[in-house]
């Protein structure tokens, strides 16, 4: 005697967490009953393997409705198909965008293009994240991205207002958006060992300082996209690198700023610029901090250099970033 | 023109995307009703269009105001072509029709498709205007009040219980007309949807007229079904029990809209009272008021006497001063005479309610049933369903005249039901037979009486019932011997005692001195249609009792069809109750209630489930043990084989009577529970089969000279019988199940509940069956779907499955469908453990105590825990308390409000629980406050307070096929949820298949029925019924159909716990709450 039909419908749509889990994970039906038989979910409640598939599939007949209301989650607030308590719904949507850190910080800074979306295999089999998981969090990213592409303001809050995220996986999305927007080379060998999370740090500190929302919060560009005005002013700062009388300047009025307070004073010529001598060199935080203080300030005593505002916005997102950067 | 029926379209969202080359819409709506059609203009390139329409208005007949719905269309504009349908939304407006209901349908509906299910939602505003006047009630029923629940609704008070109503009507299936051929399938279910729901307005409006002639003013109990007779048409049929309702919150009597429309009637019979003090003065009780509230609608009522009529003008004055009591002696003969014409009117005394007032009910006799095979020709007349109403008329004849040999003069717990396969129809009915006592309210507690009216609580028979069913009193036989009982037995037993004469019994049985009272004679066993009666005393819990049946059956063509299932009727019933006899047995227990036997029809066999609640009763006798007895007693082997079952039968019986805390007060004069048998088998069932030709085979099923306890294994055959009795599992811990209102023996319910539906279709693969295998087949079915459940549900253990309701069908040749809804209701662990810390010794005395208390009832109730318990939230003092109070206030707990006694005092007791709960619930927080402490959900909660406009949350609307919610009150019935849907796909396979299909159909059903009822104004719908699941496939060529008819009541509840808090403003509480307290699972 087989079943053809067998479903089981709630008032009360039934979410269980655990099938949630295995379907967001991107098993199949029996994939899902295994590892619920591998739980000792039989011997707890006594039931039977047939039971557990049943059960089964009727969460996943559940879930793949609920997905495409999942992909507007105000729609998820609004519909009447399924009567979800408040808090079952917030938690469908934080699961399902929900992302695995090391896939996000493969995908950092790349188009999120079909191109893309066809190399999944590899970063899946570099990531460990299944392959299905893998293609639903990238079309989660894509999704966030194109719906705030075009909107105006915070892009954090955006996200949060758009797809009813927490504000601290809203923040994340916002880095993601960032750097898919600028485009930035996270894979080059020397950040290798940046995280996502480093990097969603320093996307903030870029956006919070740099964009046109920092500066006045009606701009109408979107704060994924650096100001173009911003980066063209950038070209200014140029000078205090490429003039040698600036440069040497600048240094010993840093030089002698810190002479003293810094331990590894011996070595700090040597610094300017670059993360990487100063991990070799082990410097404290405290020391780049302090550092990076007396570098953001000097320029102002140099003579004929009249950016020093703009130096400071440079300065304050690269101080930040270089300090995220700055760790084992 | 009666009435103006008036109209907003306000706005759609999230409609689909309909122009492919913009992704957008434009759309517009179509109002309908009966011929009228409105426009809305049309909105371009939106899928949310903001139309915020006119006022359309309709103006109509009170008639077509009943019996149509309105229509309401979406539609895709086209400039070059014909405009696409969307979808529609049909209201219907009935409950606007009666004052007390809704006074405005307002909400977002889902838009809804035969082909592509919902798709998008509309906003839409509905009022109706109702004129006044008063000459013209001919043909509509307005007004009359439509309950589907089974007892009286709980904030009405039952003035009059008038009795029975029927009604059916006939037409062609649209899906079998000519035209069908020629029309998308589109069409053909919307012609079929729009015409059942036609159908079931005129079905309505005419036994509303029914019920204005018998002068009542409400159905409670109403049932309405569907028979798919195929090409021979379509009936739908409908039965109820007549009252005369009096709401009880506010102290305006309940006059039907019709005859007073809102407001400007109760001015008016004001203003035009001549002379009001002059009745006032008299003996005006409310009775007085409700019975002739409608005089002005019939003229012979007028004739009845002048003063009565100009009653009908003073509504108010009755119920305010009316209430305490004063019997309306002078009236009494008057009343009399007229109820003597009603009755004479009264074909069948029969009732559909299961729950009755305490006393109300005498004496039970049993279950009487009748079933008739028929064969279906078409129908050539519609308008005179004659053949059909014989039909019925044919079964219900016997099921009285089966009342009667049982020496009872009612039918109560009736129900109707048929089943169709070709040409064959099924058609079937049973009750309880029972003996009701209309004095008792008079005789036997008049005081109580008293109080009960001065206290205003909800659902009780008052002086009206006095008067109603004086004259189903079995006077000529032994009226003076009632009266005795009526004196000296105590309600707890009084409906155990036999109603029939010892001496000339209708059927063999046995009977002793019943265990309560020890004065009367009870039967050992006890089978009922009816809910347990909150009076009865229960030793320990009920538990779900279900016999399960297959039987082959040759295929046939009519004639011969029909005689081969009728001669196979016979030993099914029997074969049914064998099995109910058995399982019973097996748990220790000696009565059934809520007893419902299906046998359904299928091309090449039958199939019989019966569900039952089993539970003890403690005036009934121990029953005996079940023994086995082996045909060969020579054999060693075998005989070792016969010993190892009857351990393993005894071993259950054992396990179950611990499970089920089943520990009967020791009774040392006369101990008749020995473990052996009995010599005979009793049988509280009494039915006939009948086939077409109107044969009618009686069946003796007293098992012979055999004995009933004694299972003899003479074959395999038995064998598996035995082994079959032991495949039941019982529910695993923390799980109770029931197909009652309530579980016997849970009463402190917490107020989580999830109503649910489940479907299941297997394939009986067999090539060669036999009726042995298909019983396997069917077994395992049904115990796995039970064990699905379990798992399920797991979450809200402890928990008891409430109402659980089977329905077995057979779609095809190898098919079989089940279909279940029921509710899971948790409820308080702290008792139940409690409960388990004294296992035997302690609840015996417990039981016995018991007993001693329920015969003090109402006094212990009222003077003791008031009096003496000072109110104290601490634990210990409240555990005394209802160690004191609980117990018996246990067994009536959740449907307190049928008495007086239990009522008045139950504010304090539940006052107690709530504390009590209150207090557990802080405990339990630790555990179940885990989930909410995750950072995410912090976050989002803070997220969510910020305000944002997408954040418009869809109102909670709670379902359940119960009449009650735990822990809240309702505090108003907008009128009846009656709702047909069809669904079709062409697509199955990309719809999920037959399941995907299914589960995304029965959601949708769930949603609309949430739509509605919250436009309305309500947040819940009680007494919630799917009455039909009818699903066909057709795999091969990617299409399947399903239809689904379900029913309830809408309501507005508040959850107890605010009431008293805020106790004037009901309604504008209960909606935000209720969505607060809801699940979580």
């Amino acid at each position: 005697m087989s079943s053809d039909l067998d479903v089981f419908v709630g008032n009360t749509t039934l979410i269980d967490e655990e099938v949630y889990r295995l379907w967001l994970d991107g098993h199949s039906v029996a994939e899902a009953v295994a590892r619920r038989l591998r739980g000792g979910l039989l011997e707890r409640e006594a039931t039977s393997v047939a039971v557990l598939q049943s059960d089964t599939r009727d969460h996943y007949r559940t879930f793949q409705m609920l997905e495409r209301l999942l992909h507007a989650p105000p729609r998820l607030l609004q519909q009447l198909l399924f009567q979800i308590p408040p808090e079952r719904q917030a938690l469908l949507v934080q699961r399902y965008y929900a992302f695995d850190e090391a896939l996000a910080r493969e995908l950092l800074g790349k188009k999120l293009s079909k191109g893309t979306k066809k190399e999944l295999d590899e970063v899946s089999a570099r990531t460990g994240v299944g392959i299905r998981s893998c293609r639903r969090q990238f079309d989660n990213f894509k999704r966030v991205f194109k719906a705030v592409e075009e909107l105006r303001g915070p892009l954090a809050e955006n996200i949060q207002q758009l797809f009813l995220l927490p504000p601290s996986l809203a923040r994340d999305y916002a880095a993601i958006v960032f750097f898919a927007n600028s485009r930035f080379e996270t894979g080059k060998r020397r950040l290798q060992f940046l995280s996502f999370g480093d990097f969603a740090a320093c996307a903030q500190s870029m956006m919070a300082h740099w964009s046109q929302g920092a500066l006045a919060p009606e701009a109408a560009e979107p704060d994924g996209d650096l100001p173009k005005s911003f980066l063209q002013d950038l070209k200014e700062l140029k000078v205090l690198v490429t003039d040698k009388d600036l440069l040497d300047q600048h240094k010993s009025l840093v030089c002698s700023a810190l002479r003293g307070k810094i331990s590894v004073y011996n070595e700090l010529e040597a610094n300017f610029k670059v993360i990487e001598p100063c991990r070799s060199d082990k410097w404290s935080p405290g020391d780049l901090r302090l550092f990076l203080q007396h570098y953001t300030a000097a320029p102002r005593n140099l003579p004929g250099f009249r950016h020093q505002a703009l130096w400071e916005r440079y300065m304050a997102a690269i101080s930040a970033c270089l300090l995220r950067m700055f760790h084992d | 023109m009666p009435g103006k029926l008036k109209v907003k379209i306000v706005a759609g969202r999230h409609l689909p995307v309909m122009d492919r080359a913009s992704d957008l819409t434009d759309a517009f709506v179509e109002v309908k009703f009966g011929n009228t059609t409105f426009k809305t203009d049309v909105y371009p390139k939106s899928l949310n269009p903001q139309w915020n329409s006119e006022w359309f208005k309709f103006e109509v007949d009170d008639e077509e105001l009943q019996d149509e719905p309105l229509q309401i269309t979406v539609l895709d504009h086209d400039t070059y072509s014909a405009n696409d349908a969307i979808g529609k939304v049909y209201i219907d407006i009935d409950p606007l029709l009666y004052s007390e209901a809704a006074t405005v349908i307002s909400g977002w509906f889902p838009i809804y498709d035969t082909i592509h299910g919902i798709r998008g939602e509309i906003n839409v505003v509905v009022k109706v205007d109702l004129f006044n006047d008063l000459n013209r009630f001919r043909q509509s029923s307005c007004g009359v009040k439509f309950f589907c629940t089974t007892s009286i609704p709980k904030c009405y008070r039952a003035v009059v219980i008038h009795g029975f109503v029927e009604e059916l009507v006939v037409n062609e299936d649209p899906e079998y007309q000519w035209i069908d051929r020629i029309r998308t399938p589109r069409a053909s279910n919307e012609a079929r949807q729009r015409l059942i729901s036609l159908m079931s307005g005129e079905l309505q409006r005419k036994i509303g007229l029914k019920v204005l002639e018998m002068r009542g003013n409400a159905v409670v109990g109403y049932l309405q079904c569907f028979d798919l007779e195929g090409e021979s048409g379509l009936v739908v049929r409908a039965i109820g029990t007549a009252c005369t309702l009096d709401k009880l919150s506010n102290t305006s009597a309940f006059l039907p809209a019709c005859n007073s429309p809102s407001k400007e009637m109760k001015e008016i019979p004001f203003n035009e009272d001549p002379n009001p003090n002059t009745y006032s003065s008299g003996p005006s009780t409310p009775l007085k008021n409700q019975t002739y509230s409608f005089s002005p609608s019939k003229s012979y009522s007028r004739q009845s006497s002048s003063s009565d009529t100009d009653l009908s003008l003073t509504p108010k004055t009755g119920m305010g001063s009316g209430s305490a009591g004063k019997e309306g002696g002078p009236f009494k003969t008057l009343l009399r005479q007229q109820t003597q014409s009603a009755l004479e009117q009264r074909e069948f005394p029969f009732f559909t309610l299961t729950t009755f007032p305490p006393g109300f009910l005498v004496h039970v006799g049993g279950v009487v049933s009748a079933r008739s095979v028929k064969l279906l020709d078409r129908i050539h007349n519609p308008d005179e369903p004659e053949t059909r109403d014989a039909w019925w008329a044919e079964i219900r004849q016997e099921i009285k005249s089966h009342a009667k040999a049982l020496g009872c003069h009612a039918v109560v717990g009736y129900s109707e039901s048929t089943s169709i396969c070709e040409e064959v129809c099924i058609l079937s009915a049973s009750g309880t037979a029972a003996v009701l006592n209309p004095r008792f309210l008079q005789d036997g507690t008049m005081e109580g009486c008293l109080e009960q009216r001065l206290s205003w609580q909800p659902g009780f028979f008052s002086i009206g019932s006095e008067k109603g069913e004086v004259d189903f009193f079995p006077q000529s036989q032994d009226s003076s011997s009632l009266l005795g009982i009526e004196e000296a037995s105590p309600p707890g037993c009084g409906f155990c005692h036999i109603p029939y004469d010892e001496l000339n019994m209708p059927f063999p049985a046995h009977l002793t001195y019943c265990y309560n009272c020890r004065k009367q004679k009870v039967p050992d066993v006890l089978f009922t249609t009816i809910d347990l009666p909150v009076e009865a005393i229960v030793v320990g819990k009920g538990c779900l009792i279900q016999a399960r049946l297959c039987r082959l059956k040759k295929k046939a063509q009519a004639e011969a069809n029909a005689t081969s299932i009728s001669n196979l009727l016979p030993f099914m019933e029997y074969e049914v109750h064998t099995q109910l006899m058995n399982k019973l047995k097996l748990r220790g227990m000696n009565a059934l209630f809520g007893l419902r036997i299906q046998i359904t029809v299928g091309e090449n066999m039958l199939m019989g489930l019966a569900s039952a609640t089993g539970v003890y009763l403690a005036a009934l006798p121990t029953p005996g043990g079940i023994q086995i007895a082996g045909k060969t007693p020579n054999d060693g082997t075998y005989e070792q084989h016969i010993s190892h079952m009857q351990k393993k039968i005894n071993d259950t019986i054992a396990k179950n009577k611990e499970l089920y805390e089943i520990n009967p007060p020791e009774l040392p004069e006369e101990i008749i529970g020995s473990p052996i048998p009995e010599p005979r088998q009793r049988s509280r069932l009494l039915r006939s089969q009948s086939e077409s030709s109107d044969e009618v085979t009686e069946l003796d099923l007293s098992h012979g000279k055999k004995d009933a306890f004694v299972l003899e294994i003479d074959d395999t055959d038995a064998m598996e019988d035995v082994h079959s009795l032991l495949t039941d599992v019982p529910p695993p811990s923390g799980f109770y199940s029931c197909n009652t209102e309530i579980m016997p023996g849970i009463n402190n319910w917490t107020p989580e509940i999830q109503m649910f539906t489940a479907v299941r279709v297997s394939r009986l693969s067999n090539i060669n069956p036999t009726n042995q295998t298909l019983n396997k087949n069917f077994n395992d079915l049904c115990e796995n779907l039970l064990k699905s459940l379990y798992f399920k549900l797991r979450s809200m253990v402890p928990c008891c499955l409430c109402h659980v309701n089977f329905t077995v069908a057979l779609p095809e040749d190898e098919l079989v469908q089940i279909a279940v809804t029921a509710v899971a209701i948790t409820y308080d662990k702290n008792q139940a453990l409690q409960a388990n810390k004294a296992p035997t010794e302690k609840s015996q005395q417990r039981a016995s105590t018991d007993n001693e208390e329920q015969l003090q009832f109402p006094l212990e109730l009222c003077s003791d825990p008031l009096s003496s318990q000072p109110f104290s939230p601490a634990k210990e003092v409240l555990e005394g308390a209802s160690s004191h109070t609980g117990i018996p206030a246990a067994q009536r707990a959740t449907s307190v409000d049928y008495s007086s006694f239990a009522d008045r005092c139950n504010s304090w007791i539940e006052l107690i629980k709530l504390k009590a709960q209150t207090i557990r619930r802080g405990s339990i927080k630790t555990t179940t406050s885990l989930e909410k402490a995750s950072p995410l959900a912090e976050g989002y909660l803070r997220h969510r307070s910020v305000p944002s406009g997408t954040n418009s949350t869809v109102s909670v609307v709670k379902m359940t096929p119960l009449s009650f919610l735990p822990g809240a009150k309702i505090t108003k019935y907008l009128g009846i949820i009656n709702m047909f849907f069809i669904r079709e796909t062409t697509s199955l396979r990309e719809e999920g298949g037959v399941s995907g299909f299914l589960h995304a159909f029965i959601a949708e059903v769930f949603a609309m029925v949430r739509a509605h009822v919250a436009a309305l104004g309500g947040n819940a719908v009680v007494s919630y019924i799917m009455k039909q699941c009818v699903f066909m496939e057709n795999p091969n060529k990617n299409q399947a159909q399903c239809l689904i008819n379900v029913s309830g009541d809408a309501v507005v509840f508040v959850r107890e716990s605010e009431l008293e808090v805020l106790p004037p403003q009901p309604a504008a509480a209960a909606q935000p709450t209720g969505a607060a307290g809801d699940v979580t699972t």
